[in-house]
């Protein structure tokens, strides 16, 4: 087990660094760089343009530097937690975010919980009791969640909350708390607004779930060994446990790998509807006034955290099967 | 026992205990319930066809997809439902019964305007009420009532407001028109007084196009690609497959924002188009480049495959000629089920801003106008233009989910 999870480990590294490469290469992709545009506009104000603090500025920016060397203090810093320097706050990246990061983080997190608390009854019992009423009614909920925009699911919970109750649903937590330092109060805010952004986010992963959970467990179902268990008289629910179940819980955790770049995405979209205080609203107004290093810093964040929920399923996976830890860092 | 296997020439049916027995057996009088067909023995009887049979064995490899096909109803209907909506988009200016850009400056924010039969208890036929128009001096909101004096009957197969079809062609025929001098608004309209119906069968020609460039650039790009690393294998194999990974772990989502925002705000509507059905196709290929590959992999070990490399065949005519046909249903069902997302991916970024800017016009730009809860607790028909988008992903969903179970009809 520990040969597999540094093997898995060393594999992650190089991966994490071609990420970064590719979120470098588009953040230096729009021609210019921040400081001509600033100049121009000093300019267009009629303000006289100091060639000597432009010259400083740049040499502080490390502007001059070839494009690798750049690069290489970027990622230097992204390691130390130094996120660089976002030109639209005139502060450093990591102060504009504060604690979106690790908002985005809990969102994700409780995301995840949601969809597999969601989808392992619901795909075990339309597996179970196929073609029932209950199997069709779940089947096109799921269908729906599927196909319905979680976004547009947003903005429509958004109304009908508006409609019915008269107040909005928007928000990770009460408008006193944010800028507020840590408190329990303000913990058991975000715990209260949160369960509705983890439902609209978890939608589709959650259907697509329940689809591949039931997939596997049917095919599971049919096999000799399930009908010799049966004939031997165990418990119908100790045989559907025992045995099937922990044959078709393997894909299902290891989906997450599909489900994971997927609830980042519609976490991305969803805080922006619901301005929850995540990176998803900052990114998106970073990218419009293209800030780039305030975006690459977002992106590189949620890339990472792609990869390192990947690598965890991995792990929880090895830690099932042993077939996968032995098989020498082949995981698929 | 053993004689009764035996061919009745062998020299073991030749004994005098087995030639009596068949005698016995095969007279009728002693035969003790025995039945013996007297019938000559045709060895072809088992091994000919009947009529329905002969259909099935001897149809080509697409014509039985198609029946099986044909058995995933929900498939079909969605096909229908698609091929519906394509037509829509094609001919959009004789559906609409507005222009794209036609503004009612009487009518800002008007609610949708109902359909009615019937007027006092007598037949019309299809009419809508006029709009009475109030400004709200209190709150300011614009108050449309309908006015049960006005009663404006539809004109179908009409002339109305004239148009360029595709831009070329003059006319001004349209499926309905409103009535002279009337309103017909069956969805509302936007803060410019624009028809909302009208603008979502124009915005569908965009939304609909997209979809289909992005996946043929990522057909080609994944097809090409997984195609030399499921051929050669090895090493290229290896580099692809660690591309992929990476190309796996962005989010999608940030990525398309983040590529889109680098367009350049000088280009035209047309070129943010064509740009943002690039980067759609650009970022879907691995997905169908891993497909082709495994699929490749395990045809590459057939037989038919070495036969063509030994007749000198050419990889790329290998690839293209022999291995690419043999899986082509996969491809065209995985595409399939790639067009939603892209739809999605260009309505999502639209409706952020970042994705087509007006006077382009697609579902997500109308949705656009949708994104303040102020405006959709006021004006919720903003919100209709998400119908055409779940309707379409849902369709192409349940049409993929059908090619792909009739991909494999040997199965």
């Amino acid at each position: 087990m520990l040969g597999y999870t540094v093997r898995r480990i060393l594999t992650m590294i190089p991966t994490l660094l071609a990420i970064s490469f590719i979120i470098f290469v588009i953040i230096q992709l729009p021609p210019g760089d921040f400081l001509e545009t600033e100049i121009a506009e000093m300019q267009a104000q009629g303000e006289a343009v100091d060639p000597e603090k432009i010259e400083y500025l740049r040499r502080e920016y490390g502007l001059d530097k070839p494009f690798l060397e750049q690069y290489a203090v970027w990622v230097f810093g992204l390691v130390q937690g130094d996120l660089g320097f976002s030109f639209e706050h005139q502060l450093p990246v990591n102060e504009v975010i504060g604690d979106r990061l690790w908002l985005t983080f809990v969102v994700a997190l409780a995301t995840i919980l949601f969809t597999y608390a969601v989808a392992f009854p619901i795909g075990i019992y339309s597996a179970v009791r196929q073609y029932s009423v209950g199997d069709y009614v779940l089947t096109f909920i799921g269908f729906l969640g599927l196909a319905t925009p979680n976004f547009l699911l947003a903005l429509v919970l958004l109304y009908f909350a508006n409609l019915w109750f008269g107040t909005s649903i928007g928000g990770l937590m009460d408008p006193k708390y944010v800028d507020h330092p840590w408190t329990w109060s303000k913990v058991s805010s975000i715990l209260e607004h949160l369960w509705i952004p983890v439902i609209v986010i978890g939608t589709s992963g959650t259907a697509a779930m329940i689809r591949r959970l039931r997939a596997n467990l049917l095919d599971e179902l049919q096999k000799q060994y399930v009908i010799t268990a049966r004939a031997k008289g165990l418990s119908p629910l100790k045989v559907l446990l025992k045995y099937p179940l922990r044959m078709a819980i393997n894909p299902f955790i290891a989906d997450i790998g599909n489900v994971l770049p997927q609830l980042i995405s519609g976490a991305v979209l969803v805080s922006v509807v619901l301005s929850l205080e995540t990176t998803g609203p900052m990114l998106v107004r970073a990218l419009q006034s293209q800030d780039m290093y305030l975006a690459g810093s977002f992106l590189m964040f949620e890339a990472s955290l792609v990869v390192i929920g990947v690598f965890i399923s991995d792990l929880a996976l090895a830690a099932l099967d042993p077939r996968i830890r032995l098989a020498g860092g082949a995981t698929k | 026992m053993s004689d009764q296997t035996l061919p009745p020439n062998s020299p073991n049916a030749q004994t005098p205990g087995s030639r009596n027995r068949g005698s016995q057996n095969s007279s009728p009088e002693n035969s003790g319930g025995h039945y013996v067909n007297p019938a000559p023995f045709d060895p072809q009887s088992v091994a000919a066809l009947t009529p329905e049979q002969e259909r099935y064995y001897m149809a080509s490899q697409w014509r039985i997809m198609w029946w099986k096909f044909k058995r995933h109803k929900l498939a079909v209907y969605s096909g229908v439902v698609l091929l519906m909506m394509y037509f829509v988009a094609v001919f959009c200016e004789i559906f609409a019964p507005y222009n794209l850009h036609s503004r009612h400056i009487d009518f800002i924010h008007a609610p949708p305007q109902g359909i009615h039969l019937f007027h006092e208890g007598e037949f019309v036929g299809p009419f809508v009420y006029g709009y009475d128009y109030r400004l709200n001096m209190e709150n300011l909101r614009r108050e449309y009532t309908p006015n049960p004096e006005k009663v404006e009957k539809l004109r179908f197969f009409c002339s109305g407001e004239s148009y360029k079809f595709w831009g070329l062609i003059e006319g001004d025929f349209h499926l309905v028109c409103p009535a002279e001098n009337g309103t017909a608004f069956f969805w509302g309209t936007d803060r410019l007084g624009r028809d909302l119906l009208s603008r979502i069968f124009y915005g569908s020609r965009i939304s609909l196009t997209i979809g289909l460039i992005g996946v043929a650039i990522s057909f080609v790009l994944g097809t090409i690609i997984g195609g030399i690393a499921g051929y050669y294998g090895g090493w290229v194999d290896n580099v692809v497959q660690r591309a992929i990974e990476i190309f796996k772990s962005f989010p999608e989502l940030p990525l398309f924002m983040t590529l889109s925002a680098l367009l350049p705000v000088s280009w035209s509507p047309i070129g943010v188009f064509f740009g943002i059905s690039v980067i759609l196709g650009l970022l879907d290929w691995p997905g169908l480049a891993r497909a082709v590959r495994s699929k490749l992999l395990s045809l590459r070990e057939e037989d038919f495959c070495t036969a063509a490399q030994l007749m000198g065949a050419s990889p790329s005519r290998v690839i293209g000629r022999h291995l690419l046909p043999s899986f082509a249903s996969h491809l065209i069902a995985s595409a399939t089920l790639a067009i939603p997302t892209m739809i999605l991916g260009e309505t999502a970024l639209s409706f952020l801003g970042l994705g087509l800017r007006p006077p382009i016009t697609s579902w997500g730009v109308l949705l656009n106008e949708a994104q303040n809860i102020n405006v959709v607790a006021l004006y919720p028909w903003l919100m209709l233009p998400v119908q055409p988008v779940i309707l379409v992903i849902l369709a192409f969903n349940f049409l993929g989910d059908g090619l792909r179970d009739a991909a494999d009809p040997y199965k």
